[in-house]
C-alpha cells in the first residue's frame, strides 16, 4: 500500500469506529435536548446491550444482529424504568443532582454487571458477518462496516423520528419549552419517559453490533462514554446531526493519532480537538 | 441559635477532632480518618470553585497529581523537604488552573464540565509517558526514620498525618469563612446565581471565577502533597485517577454543595461506607462495596437532591412553620 492508502485506510478505520461513538452519542444529544440534562451512564447502557446480546447469543444461538431488535425493546424498556424510577425525581432538580445520580447509575451498572458476569473479556464466537472486502485498495472488514451501516440506519430512523412523526414534534416541542409543551396538550412525562427510553435503545443497539467486533467486559463503557460526550460537545449538546459528526470526527482523530502517533497520545488528542474546538465555539460546532 | 452556643459547639467539635485519634487504636480506623480528613479538605477545596462559584470541575485531580508530584519530585531529586515541596506544589497547580481556566471559563454548565474531564484525562496520559517523573513506574519516596514533622513521614503514630491533615482543614475553612464574608464572597455568589446579572453589575466574572479557581487548585495540591507523603508511592493512576475527581465532587455534593460544613459531613459518610464495604466485601473484584457506594449515591440523589445539610435544613424549616401558627 502506498502512503496515500494507509492515509484512506486509517480514515475508513475510524470512521467505522466513529458510527459507533456516534450512536451512543445521539443518545446522550436526545437526553439533553429533550430534558437538559445529562446522562453520564449512557456507556453503561452501551456495555447492558452488549451483554443482552452476548446472553441471547449463549442461550439460543443467535447472531446479535439477528437479535438486535430484542436488545433494542429490552434496552427502551430498561431506559422508561430508569427514567420512572429514578430519573423523574431529579427532573427539576439542580444539575449537580442530575450528575449526580447518573454517576452513582454508572458506578452501580458497572458493578453488577462486574457482579454477575465476572471481568473476564468475552466475545462472540461464530458470528454472521465475517471477513474483509476490498474497496478501491482499502480493506474494509465486515463485523465493522454492517455495525456501522446499522448505526447509520439507526441515526437516520431517529432523525426521521424526531422531524417528521407526531410524537418527535412533541420532542420537539417539549425541548423548546417545557411549559408551553403542556399547555398545549403534551404530556411531558410521557416524553421524557420515551426519550430516557430512546437514548437507552440508542446505545443498546450499538453494544449489539459492537459485540460482534469488540470484546465484551463491565467496563467497557467508559471509553465510549467519554468519547461521546467529547462528540456531543463538538457537535453541540442538543443537535442530533451535530452529535453524529461529532462522533465521526472523534472515530477518525482516534484511528489517526493511534496510527500516526502513539496508541498512548490518542486520547489527547481526541480531547485536544474538543478543548480547541471550544474554544473558539463555546456551543460546539452546530451548538447554538 | 445564640452565639455562644455556636462557640460551645465549635469547641466541642474540635475537642473530639483532636481525642477522636487516640480513642481508635486499630490502623485502619486511623487510615480511614486520615481519608476523612483529607476528603473534607479536597471537598471544600472543590466547593469553593464548585459550590460557591459554581463551576462544576470533574477535574480536581489535575491539582491533586501536581501537588502530589511536585514534593515528591522535589524531595527525590534535589532533597527538598516536603513541607517547600508542598508550597512549590500550590503555586505550580495556581498557576496551571490559571492557564486551564482562561480559555474553558468562556464555557458554561456542562461544557466546562466536560472540558475537566478532558483535561484529567490529557494530564494522567501525559504524565504516564514522561520518563523525567517517573513515567508509569511512579516514584517512591526516599523513607526517613525517626518521626521528624520537618520531614513529614510518621511511623510510630498514624496520628501525625490526621493531625497535620486536621490543621490543613481548619486553615481551609477559615480561609473560606473569611471569604465567604468578604467581598470575593459575593462575587462568587453572585457569578453562581447569575453570569449575565454579574456582568452587568460591574462584576469582571472572568477574573472572579479564575480567583476562585486558584485559591481551590492550590489546597487541592497541598492535600495531594500529603497524600504523597502519607503513602510514600505514587503513579498518575493513583493520583490522576479520574476516581478522585469525581470523589472530590461527590463529597461536597453529598454534604450539601456551597455550605462550610458540607464537604466534612459528605466525606465521613462517603469516606466510611467505601472503606468499610470495601473491606468487608471488597474481595475477590466483585465490585460488592462499589455497588454500595453507587446505590448511596443515587439514593441520595434522587431523594434529598441538596445534599444532608440541604434535609437538614428542610427539617428545620419544617418545624419553624410548624411553631408559628401555635404561637
Amino acid at each position: 500500500m502506498n502512503p496515500f492508502q494507509v492515509l484512506i485506510q486509517t480514515i475508513v478505520n475510524g470512521l467505522l469506529l466513529g458510527s459507533i461513538i456516534a450512536l451512543v452519542a445521539i443518545g446522550i444529544a436526545i437526553i439533553r435536548g429533550v430534558m437538559d440534562m445529562v446522562n453520564f451512564a449512557q456507556g453503561e447502557f452501551l456495555m447492558l446491550g452488549m451483554y443482552a446480546s452476548y446472553w441471547i447469543n449463549v442461550k439460543w444461538n443467535l447472531d446479535p444482529l439477528v437479535s438486535a431488535p430484542i436488545t433494542i425493546a429490552l434496552m427502551f424498556i430498561l431506559g422508561v424504568i430508569v427514567y420512572k424510577v429514578l430519573i423523574a425525581r431529579v427532573i427539576e432538580a439542580p444539575m449537580l443532582a442530575q450528575m449526580l445520580l447518573t454517576f452513582g447509575l454508572s458506578i452501580v451498572l458497572v458493578n453488577v454487571g462486574l457482579f454477575l458476569w465476572g471481568s473476564q473479556f468475552k466475545t462472540i464466537p461464530n458470528v454472521l458477518v465475517k471477513g474483509t472486502i476490498s474497496i478501491g485498495g482499502v480493506m474494509v472488514s465486515l463485523n465493522a462496516l454492517v455495525p456501522a451501516l446499522v448505526s447509520l440506519l439507526m441515526a437516520g430512523a431517529v432523525y426521521w423520528f424526531l422531524m417528521k412523526t407526531r410524537m418527535g414534534r412533541a420532542f420537539q416541542a417539549t425541548s423548546m419549552n417545557k411549559k408551553a409543551a403542556a399547555l398545549v396538550g403534551i404530556d411531558t412525562q410521557t416524553v421524557y419517559a420515551l426519550a430516557f427510553g430512546l437514548a437507552a435503545a440508542c446505545a443498546g443497539l450499538a453494544g449489539s453490533v459492537l459485540s460482534i467486533s469488540y470484546y465484551i467486559f463491565p467496563g467497557v463503557g467508559s471509553v465510549f462514554n467519554l468519547y461521546a460526550f467529547v462528540a456531543v460537545c463538538l457537535g453541540g449538546f442538543g443537535s442530533i446531526p451535530g452529535a453524529f459528526i461529532g462522533g465521526l470526527m472523534i472515530g477518525v482523530s482516534d484511528s489517526l493519532a493511534g496510527f500516526y502517533i502513539s496508541a498512548a497520545f490518542k486520547y489527547v488528542v481526541a480531547f485536544g480537538i474538543y478543548l480547541v474546538t471550544v474554544i473558539f465555539k463555546p456551543k460546539g460546532l452546530f451548538g447554538w | 441559635m445564640k452565639k455562644y452556643t455556636v462557640y460551645i459547639l465549635i469547641a466541642a467539635a474540635l475537642l473530639a477532632a483532636i481525642v477522636l485519634p487516640r480513642l481508635l487504636p486499630k490502623p485502619f480506623e486511623k487510615h480511614v480518618l486520615i481519608l476523612i480528613m483529607l476528603y473534607s479538605i479536597l471537598g471544600s477545596a472543590w466547593n469553593i470553585l464548585g459550590g460557591y462559584t459554581g463551576q462544576v470541575s470533574l477535574g480536581h485531580a489535575v491539582f491533586f497529581g501536581i501537588g502530589a508530584y511536585t514534593s515528591s519530585i522535589m524531595l527525590i531529586k534535589w532533597g527538598i523537604v516536603p513541607w517547600v515541596g508542598m508550597l512549590v506544589g500550590g503555586v505550580i497547580a495556581t498557576i496551571v488552573s490559571i492557564i486551564i481556566g482562561l480559555p474553558t471559563f468562556k464555557l458554561r454548565g456542562f461544557y466546562f464540565a466536560i472540558a475537566t474531564i478532558a483535561l484529567g484525562e490529557m494530564t494522567r496520559t501525559l504524565f504516564l509517558n514522561w520518563e523525567w517523573i517517573g513515567g508509569a513506574v511512579g516514584l517512591e519516596l526516599p523513607i526517613k526514620r525517626g518521626d521528624k514533622l520537618i520531614n513529614l513521614q510518621f511511623y510510630l503514630s498514624k496520628n501525625n498525618y490526621y493531625y497535620v491533615l486536621l490543621g490543613i482543614f481548619l486553615l481551609t475553612i477559615l480561609a473560606i469563612y473569611v471569604i465567604q464574608k468578604s467581598k470575593l464572597g459575593y462575587y462568587f455568589r453572585a457569578v453562581k446565581d447569575s453570569h449575565e446579572a454579574a456582568l452587568a453589575s460591574g462584576i469582571d466574572t472572568a477574573r472572579t471565577k479564575l480567583v476562585a479557581m486558584g485559591i481551590s487548585a492550590f489546597i487541592t495540591a497541598i492535600a495531594g502533597s500529603v497524600y504523597a507523603q502519607y503513602l510514600l508511592y505514587i503513579d498518575p493512576y493513583v493520583v490522576f485517577s479520574s476516581a478522585i475527581s469525581t470523589r472530590i465532587c461527590l463529597v461536597a455534593i453529598l454534604g450539601g454543595e456551597g455550605r462550610l460544613f458540607g464537604p466534612i459531613i459528605g466525606s465521613s459518610i462517603l469516606v466510611i461506607l467505601s472503606e468499610y464495604s470495601r473491606a468487608w466485601l471488597g474481595g475477590g473484584g466483585k465490585g460488592v462495596d462499589l455497588i454500595i457506594y453507587g446505590t448511596l449515591i443515587v439514593l441520595v440523589a434522587a431523594f434529598q437532591p441538596r445534599g444532608i445539610l440541604g434535609m437538614v435544613e428542610m427539617v428545620k424549616a419544617k418545624r419553624q412553620k410548624a411553631v408559628v401558627p401555635n404561637a
